[in-house]
């Protein structure tokens, strides 16, 4: 009698699995519980990942030789707006990074203040979320040395990067926790492979965050706000992709 | 008590239950992460070799796709693939450019935030089921008894035997199916211990917090799109095992092999194939 309902029980799970995955796939796919447990795996894959390595270690860097010969870009190209266009076409001598919310002393950087800080050139592989890769040399202030002379307050858990370009109407933003705000291969960007970052890259100052995937490095951008959680900016998820296309988060994998 | 000590020593069923449970979850991991795999490449329909690789470096692989032909360019050898591949009807009749058809991906359209959900959700399923199995079938000597492959076995006589007889569909000369033949080991051995196990590093090869965590296991690879191309390449093996698979399977008597593999089946006779 055991055996017959465990044979019963395994060949109507089975069936029910066959049947079940074939057509209830997108079924499932479309239910936010579902996509709940399926996240749960995204929450394992950053305790993992951040529990494997020393939390300072560095994303590998490589040599000129190793450069990209084209440096792809993807998302907006160009963020067309008046304002932008404008500070473009004198060379971003207005452009402001504004660093404001949870910081002792908020701080508001020209493009030039930024450039005679203390830099870092790291060349480095931008790895996309859709799969390609590019290798490319960075120049940029370390994010740290913007942290320390802002100085944040204890309460500050996340850093919200505010961009200049829209993608369907709504602003473009991405968020990283302090461990990566800290990490000395962080820097707001200027320069690539020796040039001012290319519009299309861009300009004039990008966010790299090397240990995460391309959607991370915020181009355009303007502002860095300290916050205590991501809830009450965007649509809450903490990046444009993370809100419009359930994208994770966190992007180590 | 007796019984189980007896059980072990002289196993009566042909499959284990560790097998069986592990076959069962693997076959639905794998089925998972090859279509929801397959909604992750749409998104870059390109493989590379090396370290870098986009639109504008040269793919050594790549789909094309338009409005009116779909094609599959290996090298620089091009195959026709309109209505299968690059350029296919969904279930509404419209025309689709993406890489692989609805039919073959998880989910059927695309949306690669919900195809990289299941992925990374079964690839944990899968790879701690590995892991238990690898151990397991270590300890209860499932791979010493019947995947060892003795000194007689690795004659190259004794292969190409196997070899013709496999070519005349004899897959188990002296009748006994409980015991795997030469090809039959070196095929699981090879999937379980070697592309198995290359399919979660190569995996991880790809991450970029893997990189700086572990800065070799990418080098090992030969690069990031070098890791992408043998993850993809390695899928591609393990569908050539499952068609293959499949064929022993319809050719040993497809009905009383499933069986066997739910219930355990009998280890000695009445179960000959």
């Amino acid at each position: 009698m055991r055996k017959l309902l465990t044979r019963r029980s395994l060949i109507t799970g089975a069936a029910l699995g066959a049947g079940g995955l074939l057509s209830g796939c997108d079924a499932l796919s479309r239910s936010p519980a579902f996509q709940n447990i399926l996240g749960s795996a995204e929450d394992a894959n950053f305790l993992v990942q951040r529990a494997l390595g020393d939390r300072m270690e560095l994303a590998s860097e490589y040599t000129i030789a190793d450069l990209s010969p084209k440096f792809r870009a993807n998302g907006t190209r160009d963020p067309g707006t008046p304002d932008y266009t404008a500070s473009a076409a004198q060379g971003f001598a207005d452009w402001q990074l504004r660093l404001t919310g949870l910081f002792a002393k908020p701080q508001i950087f020209s493009l030039a203040a930024l450039q005679s800080m203390p830099q870092r050139t790291q060349i480095t592989r931008h790895d996309c979320v859709e799969g390609w890769s590019a290798i490319g040399q960075w120049t940029g202030v370390p994010l740290k040395l913007l942290l320390d002379l802002a100085q944040l307050q204890d309460k500050a858990k996340f850093l919200v990067f505010h961009c200049a370009d829209r993608l369907g109407g709504r602003p473009y933003y991405e968020s990283i926790d302090l461990l990566d705000a800290f990490h000395p291969q962080t820097i707001m960007a200027h320069r690539l492979n020796g040039e001012a970052v290319p519009v299309e890259n861009g300009a004039p100052l990008r966010l790299r965050v090397e240990r995460q995937l391309g959607y991370k490095h915020a181009k355009y951008v303007t502002g860095i706000e300290a916050v205590a959680t991501l809830d009450n900016i965007g649509s809450g998820k903490g990046g444009y992709w993370e809100d419009v296309a359930n994208y994770e988060w966190y992007a180590g994998i | 008590m007796g019984q189980m000590q007896n059980r072990s020593k002289n196993r009566a069923v042909r499959h284990r239950l560790t097998t069986r449970l592990w076959h069962w979850l693997n076959a639905l991991c794998l089925l998972v992460l090859i279509m929801s795999g397959l909604t992750i490449f749409n998104a870059h329909p390109r493989l590379y070799w090396g370290e870098y690789g986009a639109n504008d470096d040269y793919a050594w692989a790549a789909v094309g796709s338009s409005q009116t032909i779909g094609y599959v360019r290996v090298g620089e050898t091009k195959i026709d693939t309109t209505g299968f591949i690059g350029n296919w009807q969904d279930s509404e009749g419209k025309v689709q450019t993406w890489a692989f058809p609805g039919w073959a991906t998880i989910p059927s359209y695309y949306s690669l935030a919900e195809g990289r959900r299941w992925h990374f959700f079964f690839a944990w399923i899968f790879s701690v089921g590995l892991a238990f199995f690898m151990i397991r079938s270590l300890f209860n000597r499932h791979v010493q008894k019947d995947l060892h492959i003795t000194r007689t076995e690795w004659r190259p006589s004794h292969i190409w035997r196997d070899v013709k007889n496999h070519a005349r569909l004899r897959f188990h000369d002296d009748g006994a199916v409980s015991v795997y033949n030469i090809l039959q080991k070196l095929s699981y051995i090879g999937v379980i211990f070697v592309l198995l196990p290359l399919m979660i590093f190569s995996g991880l090869a790809m991450s970029p917090a893997m990189d700086a965590n572990w800065p070799l296991l990418t080098d090992v690879f030969g690069g990031r799109q070098s890791a992408r191309s043998i993850h993809f390449i390695g899928m591609f093996l393990l569908v050539l095992f499952f068609i293959v698979h499949m064929m022993a399977l319809v050719l040993a008597g497809p009905l009383k092999q499933t069986w066997a593999m739910i219930t355990g089946g009998k280890r000695e006779g009445g179960s000959n194939a």
